[in-house]
């Protein structure tokens, strides 16, 4: 990591094409498309574990639940930037949008994989809408949002190809689309919680609340700041020769995302403690779901909270970019526990669901082609850096 | 396509744009077609034949049951039902010599609102008035959710279809419904445990069949007010938790339940952007504020600045005349010594 400032655009890296991180990914690509290929000539039964019980599995659980809230920090940092005028998180702006736009994408392939007849996908907005399904408005929010984090990703294109014009305009519509995404978010990030408002008896009560789309929209927020930091730890190193601001600055913007993030989080664990209550499930906490809920809630909420606080207060980003990797792990554990680990838990038959290894290798073949086109587009267009043309402008 | 009362606010959402249901979204009540059909199951009079399970396989078209039907081992495992296997007997109390075992029946309860209907966002659920819910796989897109919202674990589907997968569940027979035939697991139970009906007067049988035997049923009609009711309904001698079914629940319908918290949605789309264009004016204005009050401040030190060097300006040509004044008196102090030294000389 230099301390050199940059005021030009950066080479794109010329490595060749057989590196071991290509020969692995292309590796696990290939089988991800053979497993997707088995999917659509053999059916769900052959590819995942999914069940008549268990109908949600890892890629809904991963690619859909998990997926919609770590890519939160595309709306978080963007409207913290270009809402609040909080200027000095503008370099990390560019990178979030990105991942969120590439997140949202995989939640459309996870989608594609699990749906049982996915060319149906227009099917609630052209053919039969069911308005009053949560679904419905997730469904809509999100095509409407990827739309939205689709435009937010433009500049950086256009910057690249030099097409000034088309730079101008979509430059012109970046307030509109940030209040746009936050209200899509805002919506579809609780109503993905809301999907399991349905289940009262067949979700844990632990889990279950009337107040689960608050639970799961602001847990998304403070997964989407964890996912800026963890995001920044690995493309910062990557992209090193591309930075061009201090090392100072960037270390001021992890405290800054780090306190957001403890705060997040500690309004997050008062709401779960405020449901426990509420819904007074104190003795609950003395079985064995309770012992788990405690060790999500704990091990997985409070203790990053903790030190996120500790790692701002302090400025050690070490103890920073700890917490913010529990608090992915931890979102991930939340969305699984709701979605199949805590679903289903009186159910009559003695049936649980553990992924199959051709979900588990779908989802990381996902993970990797996001990861593969993120190198991409940071390699050639002006995401990491600012682009010497459009310095200080929308 | 009716499919159902709303919840009180999520309708609203909805019948705002499909206006299918005058009524949802006001205070209205809406008890539910009159002389809709049902089935009641008096589990104290099934001995687990699995008759109905076989009539069911027959009039749906499915493959039959593999196993014999009389085969004992079967009761070993609880079952649920399959894409196949649209209704399944199940043995919940081991019998011995005094008491006979419990079985019980499981399929598609028919719910009175139904929830697949409500959480289907292409509306494939329909409930029709005469009772039964139908499907249309003809709109399903395989999303599943109404598989993982069912309470009664009553929906299967097709994993094994890789391009034209379908829930399938119990259609309470519509078709034979129709044709004013019986449905076909209460035709051919041979207990006369499956009664076929007008739901109101099934509720009144069960209800008369409490009053006559009060030792030999518990005083519950599960399904009468569950979630909202259901058209199966079921009669015990044993608690309805030993049966597998969750005892106790509202009989708010889960639709309602479920839908509740999207009338916040509009809330959110009608107040966001008055809100945040708001912050950003805010934040704006902070910024036009800091600004005026920085030009402010360096004006201010400028003319400060300005102030203080003419003052500097001033005190030096004063000092300079000083010390001008000052050199011309010596000047003509020597000069007048320097005569005066000549003039003694």
């Amino acid at each position: 990591m230099s301390d050199v400032i940059v005021d030009t655009v950066p080479e794109p890296v010329k490595t060749g094409w057989f590196t071991p991180f290509n020969f692995i990914a292309g590796i696990i690509l290939a089988g991800g498309a053979i497993i997707l290929g088995i999917r659509f000539t053999q059916g769900l039964a052959a590819t995942t574990n999914l069940s008549n019980t268990y109908p949600w599995g890892l890629w809904i659980g991963f690619d859909v639940m998990s997926g919609v809230a770590l890519a939160a920090g595309g709306f978080v940092t963007s409207t913290a930037v270009y809402l609040f005028g909080m200027k000095e998180y503008k370099p990390v702006v560019r990178a979030a949008l990105l991942t969120g736009f590439l997140g949202y994408f995989l939640v459309v392939l996870g989608l594609l994989a699990d749906l049982g007849r996915p060319w149906r996908l227009p099917y609630p907005f052209i053919k039969s809408p069911g308005p009053t399904s949560p679904l419905f408005e997730v469904s809509l929010c999100v095509a409407l949002y990827l739309t939205v984090l689709f435009i937010e990703t433009t500049p950086a294109v256009f910057e690249w190809l030099g097409l000034k014009k088309f730079r101008k305009v979509v430059g012109g519509m970046t307030i509109a689309l940030t209040i746009f995404g936050l209200i899509l978010s805002t919506m579809h990030q609780s109503t993905l919680g809301a999907m399991f408002m349905v289940a009262p008896t067949r979700l844990h009560p632990l889990w279950y609340s009337g107040h689960i789309p608050v639970h799961f929209f602001v847990s998304a927020v403070a997964a989407g700041l964890a996912m800026v930091i963890v995001e920044g730890m690995v493309s910062h190193r990557a992209f090193h020769h591309q930075i061009q601001i201090t090392q100072d600055h960037f270390r001021r913007i992890n405290f800054g995302l780090a306190k957001a993030a403890s705060v997040a989080l500690a309004i997050y664990f008062s709401i779960k403690v405020i449901a426990l209550a509420t819904e007074d499930e104190w003795h609950l906490l003395g079985t064995g779901w309770g012992a788990y809920w405690l060790l999500e809630v704990l091990g997985f909420v409070l203790l990053p909270c903790l030190l996120f606080a500790v790692g701002y207060r302090e400025r050690r980003l070490p103890v920073v970019r700890v917490a913010a990797v529990i608090t992915v792990i931890g979102i991930m554990l939340n969305r699984f526990n709701v979605t199949f680990i805590a679903f289903n838990w009186n159910n009559p038959t003695a049936e649980t669901y553990i992924p199959s290894w051709m979900e588990i290798w779908v989802t990381v073949a996902f993970i990797i082609f996001a990861v593969v086109v993120f190198r991409w587009i940071a390699n050639r267009m002006p995401i990491m850096y600012e682009h010497p043309d459009w310095k200080g402008v929308h | 396509m009716t499919t159902t009362r709303r919840g009180f606010i999520g309708g609203a959402v909805g019948a705002a744009i499909t206006a299918t249901t005058s009524e949802a979204g006001t205070t209205k009540h809406f008890a539910g077609h009159p002389g809709r059909y049902g089935l009641l199951h008096d589990t104290t009079l099934c001995v687990g034949c699995r008759s109905c399970e076989v009539a069911c396989k027959e009039v749906s078209g499915l493959p039959p049951v593999e196993d014999p039907v009389d085969d004992p081992r079967v009761f070993d495992t609880v079952r649920r039902t399959t894409d196949t296997s649209l209704t399944v007997v199940n043995k919940y109390v081991e019998g011995s010599d005094d008491e006979p075992p419990v079985y019980r029946k499981l399929q598609c309860m028919h719910c009175n609102e139904p929830c697949c209907a409500t959480v289907c966002l292409v509306h494939a659920f329909e409930k029709t008035p005469e009772g039964p819910v139908v499907y249309h796989p003809e709109l399903c897109m395989g999303c599943r959710y109404c598989v993982m919202a069912c309470p009664y674990y009553a929906l299967a589907y097709e994993y094994e279809d890789p391009l034209a997968p379908k829930v399938m569940r119990c259609t309470m027979c519509y078709d034979r419904i129709k044709e004013g035939k019986v449905p076909g697991c209460a035709e051919a139970c041979p207990m006369g445990a499956i009664t076929f009906g007008v739901r109101e007067e099934l509720v009144k049988v069960a209800r008369e069949r409490i009053r006559k035997h009060p030792d030999r049923y518990v005083d519950h009609i599960f399904g009468e007010h569950e979630f909202g009711g259901t058209s199966w309904m079921i009669l015990a001698g044993t608690s309805f938790g030993e049966l597998g079914l969750d005892e106790g629940v509202t009989s708010e319908p889960l639709p309602a339940i479920a839908t509740s918290y999207l009338g916040v949605v509009p809330l959110v789309v009608t107040i966001y952007p008055g809100l945040l264009m708001g912050m950003y004016a805010f934040s704006k204005r902070h910024e036009a504020v800091a600004k005026a009050e920085r030009e402010d401040a360096v004006a201010e030190a400028v003319a400060d600045t300005e102030e203080e060097g003419r003052k500097k300006l001033e005190a030096a040509a004063e000092r300079a005349k000083k010390d001008k004044e000052r050199s011309v008196d010596m000047a003509v102090k020597k000069a007048l010594a320097e005569a005066q030294k000549g003039g003694d000389e």
